[in-house]
């Protein structure tokens, strides 16, 4: 059960701080958790993790292929793994090693992707995924999840380290507004709605829930009355709820951190299209872009990814 | 080695390459030379080395075993066969629909296949993994990682080399294949390893190069290797593509041998036929 936020304006803690705490909570509960990283410690704060717990925590250098390897060939040995890089370099760089020595082999890794999208700030375009989501769906069997705040990301770390499979989370380091007030719990496959609109459905995943909620108050004082859907579980996708509240509007509009291809916009399209909704939809994301240099806020408004923006969407999606 | 016990790895090894031989001209096709090559060490592992139960498979006692050089998977079925983890008929259903015998080791579905393999280089990082591991739960056994000449082409190998050195991971026994071929011709025209054996040195690995048809040496060199306390250790077998079978030594697409060729067919008749003479006259 979850609650929202009484104040959505205030940011949690660095969200860098709170998968180091996670886990660490996590292998407090559980011996088989252990940490790997692709010497990005600093920059993830998995080095705090290296404090507490020396043994199990393993450097793997720059090399990550290796590190997923490793993390796959501890999974056999009964240790369930989290792998920290950042997003492109946790998906993109280590596809096959994660499809095969994880996924097709039955073993168990928790990987951690961050910085995805405009998150990325000055790191820039080779630092960039707009695909993560799209490569880690079409793994068989795998968890895809895109939290919206801390409480939401603590909910999924304490829960991968339960699981046996393939799971990854990606998400900003720093920190962002919340969204749900603490202790709230989810559900994998499971959406959550937290507003109920008549005119359009709005269904969005990550940081960018805060952004739809913020459109949805705009889109009101404005005369149009949005459904607002958190679907943080992108993989599986809570078909029903879409399937629910897509019925009767006239307009449907996903919005990720993320491309348009293969991300929540496609799964959305596909549940839609397969039960034969006959409603509009629009992807909102990003289309045939690479990423670039430049702050997070900057980038967030180059790629067309503010509440404005989606304020836009709606409003040309409905005219 | 006693006299005796060399014997009986000779006929360990005649019955693993005769199996091999058996279930690839069964399936019509398969990566012959590379299965023929370690041959040697399978024997020496499963009929002297590993601890093992093949009544339980994944007894946390055992050593555990890396074949990254996946595509020899034949090798691992007929050295697993033959030490009781399954029943030899299972060997003739070799890349059938639905066998557990896959062209590729999976160890999801094979008894005593600790890792699945099969995209190259990434069975060294597993084992790395896998010494991770069983270092961090303080148990003695080993993994016995082994990788082809040719797989060293894959970036993914050195990184894991790395790793395991820096770790000094002397509980994962690295084992390199130097057959010479790959399956687009010789090494050294394909992707040139230059000296393999000085490259792991220079990664930081104690390194011994032996003859890896010669059971005896083989057998010593592995005592050596795992004797190796302060560093890495690694064995570079030097050993004959299709090593048993003079047609297949040197028949030039022994990398992955299509049976639909007489010739083929009339060599591993004839090398069969051999083998069991020697193996019925050995168990007399």
């Amino acid at each position: 059960m979850f609650t929202l936020a009484k104040d959505r304006t205030k940011k949690g803690a660095e969200l860098r701080d709170v998968m180091v705490d996670s886990i660490e909570q996590a292998m407090e509960l559980d011996e088989r958790v252990v940490a790997l990283e692709a010497d990005l410690g600093g920059a993830s704060r998995f080095t705090n993790i290296a404090k507490k717990y020396p043994r199990r925590f393993i450097q793997c250098g720059i090399a990550e292929a290796n590190m997923i390897g490793v993390a796959a060939g501890m999974s056999s040995e009964g240790y369930h793994p989290f792998t920290h890089t950042f997003g492109p370099f946790s998906t993109r760089r280590v596809f096959d090693q994660i499809f095969l020595s994880g996924a097709y082999a039955h073993n168990t890794i928790n990987i951690f992707g961050s910085d995805p999208g405009f998150c990325v700030g000055i790191n820039g375009g080779t630092h960039t995924t707009w695909e993560d989501m799209a490569l880690m769906r079409s793994i068989p069997g795998a968890i895809v999840c895109d939290p919206a705040d801390e409480t939401q990301m603590r909910w999924i770390v304490a829960e991968y380290a339960k699981l046996e499979g393939i799971h990854y989370i990606r998400a900003n380091r720093k920190d962002v507004r919340n969204v749900y007030e603490p202790g709230s719990t989810f559900e994998f496959g499971k959406g959550n709605l937290l507003r109920d609109g008549s005119d359009a459905l709005i269904i969005a995943c990550g940081q960018l829930v805060s952004e739809a909620l913020d459109a949805a108050e705009a889109l009101a004082e404005q005369g149009v009355d949005c459904s607002v859907v958190d679907t943080f579980c992108v993989k599986p996708l809570d078909e029903q709820l879409v399937l629910e509240q897509a019925a009767g509007k006239k307009l449907v509009v996903t919005f990720e951190n993320h491309g348009v291809i293969g991300g929540l916009g496609d799964a959305v399209a596909a549940t839609l299209a397969e039960a034969g909704a006959g409603v509009k939809l629009v992807r909102h994301g990003v289309k045939e872009r690479f990423g670039q240099v430049g702050d997070p806020a900057w980038l967030q408004r180059d790629f067309h990814l503010t509440a404005d923006d989606l304020v836009n969407t709606v409003k040309e999606g409905l005219s | 080695m006693t006299p005796e016990e060399l014997s009986e790895l000779k006929l360990l090894a005649a019955k693993i390459r005769r199996d091999i031989l058996v279930m690839l001209e069964k399936a019509g096709s398969g990566h012959l030379g590379g299965s023929m090559s370690i041959v040697e060490l399978m024997s020496v592992l499963y009929g002297r080395r590993l601890s093992y139960d093949p009544k339980n498979p994944r007894w946390e006692g055992r050593d555990r075993v890396v074949l990254s050089k996946g595509h020899a998977g034949p090798a691992w079925y007929s050295a697993l066969a033959e030490s009781g983890f399954f029943d030899r008929e299972m060997l003739l259903t070799l890349n059938q629909g639905g066998t557990n015998l896959p062209s590729h080791p999976d160890r999801t579905k094979t008894p005593g296949v600790d890792m699945t393999t099969g995209s190259l280089g990434q069975g060294t990082s597993t084992a790395a993994g896998i010494a991770t591991a069983l270092r961090m739960k303080g148990s003695d056994r080993r993994v016995y990682l082994i990788v082809g000449d040719g797989e060293l082409n894959e970036g993914q190998c050195w990184e894991a080399f790395q790793y395991i050195a820096h770790y000094k991971l002397n509980n994962c026994v690295v084992i390199i294949d130097w057959n010479k071929r790959q399956l687009d011709g010789p090494l050294e025209e394909v992707i040139n390893p230059f000296d393999i054996a000085e490259k792991m040195r220079a990664f930081g690995f104690a390194v011994e190069t032996v003859d890896g048809q010669d059971i005896e040496a083989l057998d010593a060199a592995l005592d050596r290797a795992e004797a190796v306390t302060d560093s890495a250790t690694c064995v570079v077998l030097d050993t004959v593509k299709g090593a048993g079978v003079p047609f297949f030594e040197t028949y030039p697409g022994n990398h992955s041998v299509k049976f639909f060729d007489p010739a083929c067919r009339e060599a591993a008749d004839a090398a069969i036929a051999e083998l069991n003479a020697y193996i019925e006259g050995s168990e007399a």
